[in-house]
């Protein structure tokens, strides 16, 4: 059974400060949600009032077409899976499972059976009679998933589960949790300020930023058509350039930036004269030295190029020292990039957004 | 051991271990071993001390059980029922002490924030900066015939004549209780304040009331110090002298006021010494019999 969750207008004060601002969306049933967003933004805050742990200021968290108001985190159809995992370490592997079994009466036998289930569906089978400590942080970290699962929640709300643990770990992590979502059905909540956790997993991403809902979509849809720019900038790498629009033209504007006029996609409606920013990726920018000349061109100077592997990030100067990122497939052919050398790079205006100037992910 | 000189420097470690060393020899082993060793003589004048009638004797022990030879009751019921009663009436302290400071420890340790927490807790320490006997004093005032509780109770109606709190012995507990309460808190404190409060909303969460979050989650974790509040509690009462004596009814006798007698008015050390010898057997065989039910070892407890 997986439920859908619905949050209504959903405000939540501490005092003076406004940690969720009018946060207003639907989760589907059977989704992989992601709240993404820097620390502080207030997503884990809307966990707990889906949780229960607190209630909105204002507005109305339903699960299942149900309001949840006045009813407690025991009493919800979902689970939580703690930052810290939170398991309780003087109990066996599977007395931790069954425990939200124990809790609803369940006989020990049955306990166990449910137990050993769960252990397989994790693949720690026969591991139920260890100690919690005896277990790698990746096991904790399924027995915490199984814990949850043994209630048969609804809703599975995950916060920042996969932080503690190492990259390897952690990506192979990403494959297991959505594996487990999709064999089991149900929808998912997730917690996260790692974009690279919400991108590969989430069916949908809502990307937040001081208390408020940014933008909600698919993560080609935030990634690519980024709505503000707290998105455009927060959400993978990107160049904003600033400026005024001199033109608007069907769905293109073109920026006035200290580099001269620059063109991208006006996706939200701007009106010459507007003051906007200008947002390109690293990828999306192309070396051009001698190549041919797309509809936007930026000249600059080479600063110095880093070796990532699969792809060089080359960073660029360019006028009033704007320094400009682009990243260039390791393909075996790039030219060095020497510092100091002239470079003259550029984008499809396609490939770029013009968004109202706004606030900005420092890194 | 020269690695613990090299460390800690001469002075330090000379230092160190003549401290430990004078502790625990001059106050503790030296002390009971006197009492030992008192306990199995005749209460003899000075002039005979060290004389050939000075040698060892069960008497004293006898004495406690079966009283003086030629009584007619078997036993000496007198002291055996005011000793059972003394041990028996800690262990209902010890429990009216948890019971109490549980709560309070849990809303300290996890509910309370910083500065709430620590007003609690100097609110706690406060009266204790009062001396033991006129703590004792007051309670007598509480709870007198024409105290301030009889005085409450009378001017609401509640009852037509006042109660005789200390002939009931309800003073008594009420003394005991509060003496040592403060050995009950701070223990479950320590313990419950180091469990991650996500513990018990993870069981939460799971759907659990909140006396099983208790029973599963925060007792156990607290096991140590639940293990070290009682065990302190259970022996500073039954070793109490003050509160019994002056909250005492005329009924209730504790067995430290038998062994007080024995020490003072009756002049007779070694059978003063002999009961007091019983009873601290008594008090740490029933402790460890508690700890090993409770599957507490002695390392846990001093954490």
């Amino acid at each position: 059974m997986s439920a859908d969750v619905d949050l209504d207008h959903v405000t939540i004060r501490f005092g003076d400060f406004t940690a969720v601002q009018d946060a207003h969306l639907g989760i589907k049933g059977g989704e992989f949600f992601s709240f993404l967003g820097p620390s502080g933004c207030g997503k884990t805050t809307i966990l707990r009032a889906v949780s229960g742990f607190l209630e909105p200021t204002e507005g109305d968290v339903r699960i299942g077409g149900q309001s949840m108001r006045g009813i407690g985190p025991n009493k919800r159809p979902t689970a939580l899976i703690f930052q810290n995992l939170a398991l309780f370490p003087l109990m066996s592997v599977a007395d931790n499972i069954a425990f939200g079994l124990e809790v609803r009466g369940v006989g020990k036998a049955e306990r166990r059976k449910r137990a050993d289930e769960l252990l397989d569906l994790i693949a720690l089978q026969g591991q139920g009679d260890k100690k919690v400590s005896e277990l790698s942080g990746g096991q904790k970290q399924r027995v915490a998933i199984a814990r949850a699962l043994a209630v048969e929640p609804e809703v599975l709300l995950l916060d920042e589960p996969l932080s503690a643990l190492d990259l390897k770990l952690r990506q192979h992590m990403r494959t297991e949790l959505r594996a487990i979502q999709q064999r089991v059905g149900i929808t998912f909540i997730y917690i996260t300020h790692d974009q690279g956790e919400a991108l590969t997993m989430s069916d949908r991403i809502a990307v937040m930023s001081q208390g408020v809902i940014q933008q909600v979509g698919t993560g080609a849809d935030v990634y690519e058509n980024s709505q503000t720019s707290f998105v455009a900038s927060f959400v993978g790498e990107n160049n904003p350039f600033v400026g005024r629009i001199t033109a608007v033209d069907s769905n293109y504007a073109v920026v006035e930036s200290t580099f001269g006029p620059l063109r991208g996609r006006n996706l939200s409606g701007l009106r010459t004269g507007d003051q906007a920013m200008l947002f390109v990726r690293p990828e999306s920018l192309s070396y051009l030295n001698g190549g041919t000349v797309p509809e936007n061109t930026i000249q600059s100077t080479v600063v110095n190029s880093e070796f990532e592997g699969s792809f060089f990030s080359v960073f660029l100067q360019g006028e009033g020292s704007k320094s400009i990122v682009m990243s260039m497939t390791n393909s075996g052919d790039l030219p060095a990039f020497e510092q100091g050398a002239a470079a003259t790079v550029g984008f499809q205006a396609d490939r770029a957004v013009v968004l109202p100037v706004g606030e900005v992910a420092d890194e | 051991m020269t690695g613990f000189f090299r460390r800690n420097g001469i002075v330090i470690s000379t230092y160190l271990l003549l401290a430990v060393f004078v502790w625990v020899a001059i106050m503790i082993v030296l002390p009971q071993a006197y009492m030992l060793d008192f306990s199995f003589r005749f209460n003899l004048p000075p002039g005979k001390i060290g004389g050939p009638e000075d040698v060892y004797t069960l008497k004293n022990y006898r004495y406690l059980l079966f009283g003086r030879p030629g009584d007619e009751a078997m036993f000496n019921v007198l002291h055996l029922t005011v000793f059972l009663r003394t041990i028996i009436a800690s262990i209902f302290v010890t429990l009216i002490n948890f019971a109490i400071c549980y709560p309070i420890a849990y809303y300290i340790a996890q509910v309370a924030k910083g500065g709430q927490a620590r007003a609690l807790i100097l609110i706690l320490i406060l009266p204790f900066w009062v001396n033991e006997i006129l703590r004792a004093f007051a309670f007598r005032i509480l709870f007198g015939t024409s105290g301030v509780i009889n005085a409450f109770l009378q001017t609401f109606g509640i009852i037509d004549q006042p109660i005789d709190f200390i002939r009931a012995d309800i003073a008594l507990y009420a003394g005991l209780s509060y003496a040592y309460i403060l050995l009950m808190v701070f223990p479950l404190y320590n313990a419950i304040e180091s469990l991650d409060h996500n513990q018990v909303e993870a069981a939460r969460d799971l759907g659990s009331p909140w006396w099983r979050i208790h029973w599963r989650v925060v007792m156990p974790h607290a096991k140590p110090g639940i293990a070290s509040g009682c065990t302190l509690v259970f022996m500073l009462t039954a070793g109490a002298l003050a509160a019994p004596q002056i909250l005492g009814g005329p009924s209730s006798f504790w067995f430290t006021q038998i062994i007080y007698r024995w020490f003072n008015t009756g002049g007779n050390w070694p059978q003063g010494a002999a009961y007091a010898i019983v009873l601290l057997l008594a008090c740490l065989i029933f402790v460890l019999t508690v700890m090993r039910l409770f599957k507490v070892s002695l390392g846990e407890i001093a954490k």
